[in-house]
């Protein structure tokens, strides 16, 4: 059955075309048939969603029904959920049982989604290839030999492959839309600050943010509306009012201008630029009109990125003690120890890797030479975007240098971090930026990305909803699934 | 090199992890690997750049020191595998 969309289904299950349990079911056998396959689930949340479908069918037919009610939907595995596994993609928290639930589980689980499963992810939200989950690599649903990209991969890949209708993510450096892009799936992480940060676990907390996956702008709209908007036991959360990202869904874009970075275009494989262009050639006959801007200093925010976010990680991951929860290890001959083997055994290589360069980066003498030196670039990145916004409305460009790639391609970390290339400067800038699916090279998807001023979700979303309103690119679907 | 054998080890004695003999070689050449891309910060003049540690440029937001929430002090005991009563237990720090 193919999907028709969040409004649609809502509709059938309120004209009780459908039940909860229906629905529920026929995305059940779906996973059943390859979630195993592909690895994009850690837990499975059978109780969760039995509970949840009897809600879910309850208010439809009280009619007290929102537009997600009874709509099934996986959480990334380091958003916490009261008394199911939140791994992380971690062996630290292989056992870990959160407490409570975050603040957009909860947001989401009002609105009366159905909770099916927790999905894998690079641990501690630390790749993009997913390569990096202790509980093994993510298959991309397109190409069994190839990443799904990440660090949200499981989400990205259970969304491209019809196993669920939409999936929450966190994006630090690009971990929504690079997998987003790599799968053919739309992704939006919101401005720093729109979504709660509670109960997701930290990796670096001046980036770090939630955001959602879907088969279309349209559907991200609905989905983010409901897990957005301030939260006191959020710190950072931005104390802005509650938006409705969906109402200016189906403006006209005729007129609004779009940024292009030419030597963004310029640096990108002859292939993957084409298709880009082209997408941004529909823009144009929807109606935009284009600006060349430049982003001076963004050639250096992964360098920047790099010491920020893995500074920050070497701090929240100092937490990961052995002494209150997490992985303990056996017979301590003494409180070093416990510490020292317990995250030795607890962490994997590449996040080991980022606490070590964080630990470097901070140490006596380093602090002003490189984290202090790497904030200041930050505020250079965000300036060359604040200028760039007084002269256009959103900026399009590349998501990720290439398509999916095979797995082990990238042994050389810094290889991998350049993944990120074209998704880290805004995320510096703590900018809304979403990736929207503009077809196939190779047989694989490319996205095309789309960045907002600050708190300008509804924008990005409604340009891509154009943009679905008059392509089929973001209904293609891998062969073998949808069935 | 930009890391060399000893740093390796002086950051993990830090970082409270270990590292084993035959790993410390790779994992100084990897950090330098990732050291000479995050040097090119070097190349922008920020003297007179305030660095931001928020990207919304907001400050850290504080509540009124009351009571907000119940005590879930035993919930939170029950994610340890070592406790006693009221108290994690670790190893003996002083005998």
């Amino acid at each position: 059955m193919e999907f028709k969309g969040i409004k649609q289904t809502a509709k059938a299950l309120a004209n009780k075309d459908i039940s909860v349990q229906e629905l529920h079911d026929m995305y059940l056998q779906r996973q059943k048939k390859h979630a195993g396959d592909l690895n994009c689930f850690i837990n499975d949340t059978p109780e969760i969603a039995k509970n949840q479908i009897q809600i879910a069918q309850k208010r439809i037919n009280d009619n007290h029904a929102s537009l997600l009610t009874g709509i099934p939907l996986v959480h990334k595995d380091l958003f916490c959920t009261q008394d199911i596994h939140t791994t992380c993609g971690s062996r630290m928290l292989e056992n870990f049982v959160a407490p409570y639930d975050a603040t957009i589980v909860k947001n989401l689980s009002d609105a009366g989604t159905v909770t099916m499963a927790k999905a894998n992810m690079d641990e501690f939200a630390m790749g993009s290839s997913n390569e990096n989950s202790y509980f093994g690599a993510v298959k991309n649903a397109w190409n069994h030999n190839r990443v799904p990209g990440g660090s949200s991969g499981g989400s990205a890949v259970a969304v491209a492959a019809g196993l669920v209708p939409i999936a929450t993510g966190s994006d630090t450096g690009g971990s929504i839309r690079q997998p987003a892009a790599l799968c053919g799936v739309t992704g939006i992480k919101p401005t720093y600050g729109r979504a709660s940060r509670y109960g997701m676990v930290a990796f670096a907390s001046s980036l770090d943010q939630a955001g959602v996956f879907a088969r279309s702008a349209q559907d991200c709209a609905y989905v983010l509306s409901e897990m957005c908007g301030f939260d006191n036991k959020d710190s950072t959360s931005a104390q802005v009012e509650k938006e409705n990202f969906s109402v200016s869904l189906g403006q006209s874009i005729k007129g609004l201008k779009v940024g292009i970075i030419p030597e963004w275009m310029d640096s990108l494989p002859e292939s993957i630029k084409l298709k880009t262009e082209k997408s941004i050639q529909k823009l144009v006959d929807l109606g935009v009109e284009l600006v060349e801007i430049k982003l001076p200093t963004a050639h250096l925010a992964v360098s920047a990125y790099y010491v920020i976010a893995p500074a920050e990680c070497s701090s929240n991951l100092s937490r990961f003690d052995g002494v209150r929860y997490g992985h303990k290890c056996d017979n301590p001959k003494d409180l070093n120890d416990l510490y020292v083997r317990s995250r030795t055994e607890g962490f994997g290589e590449e996040v080991k890797r980022r606490i070590m360069v964080g630990t470097w980066a901070l140490s006596a003498g380093f602090y002003d030479a490189y984290y202090r030196k790497a904030q200041k670039i930050r505020r250079l990145i965000s300036e060359d975007f604040a200028t760039a916004f007084e002269k256009v409305d959103i900026i399009a460009g590349p998501v990720a240098p290439e398509v999916a790639f095979e797995f082990n391609a990238k042994k050389d970390p810094v290889s991998m971090y350049k993944e990120d290339i074209y998704t880290i400067p805004s995320s510096l800038a703590g900018l809304p930026c979403l990736s929207m699916p503009i077809g196939l090279v190779d047989g694989l998807p490319v996205g095309l990305q789309l960045i907002g001023n600050k708190l300008q979700e509804a924008k990005i979303l409604n340009v891509a909803h154009q943009y679905q309103q008059d392509t089929t690119f973001h209904k293609l679907v891998a062969e073998g699934y949808y069935e | 090199m930009l890391i060399n054998r000893k740093e390796v080890e002086q950051i993990a004695v830090l970082a409270k992890l270990s590292v084993s003999e035959d790993e410390i070689d790779a994992i100084a050449a990897s950090m330098d690997s990732v050291v000479e891309m995050i040097n090119h910060i070097n190349e922008a003049d920020t003297k007179a750049i305030k660095p931001m540690a928020n990207p919304m440029d907001a400050v850290q937001r504080l509540r009124t020191d009351v009571v907000t929430e119940k005590s879930n002090k035993d919930t939170l005991l029950s994610l340890s595998s070592q406790v006693d009563e009221d108290y994690y237990l670790v190893p003996t720090v002083v005998e």
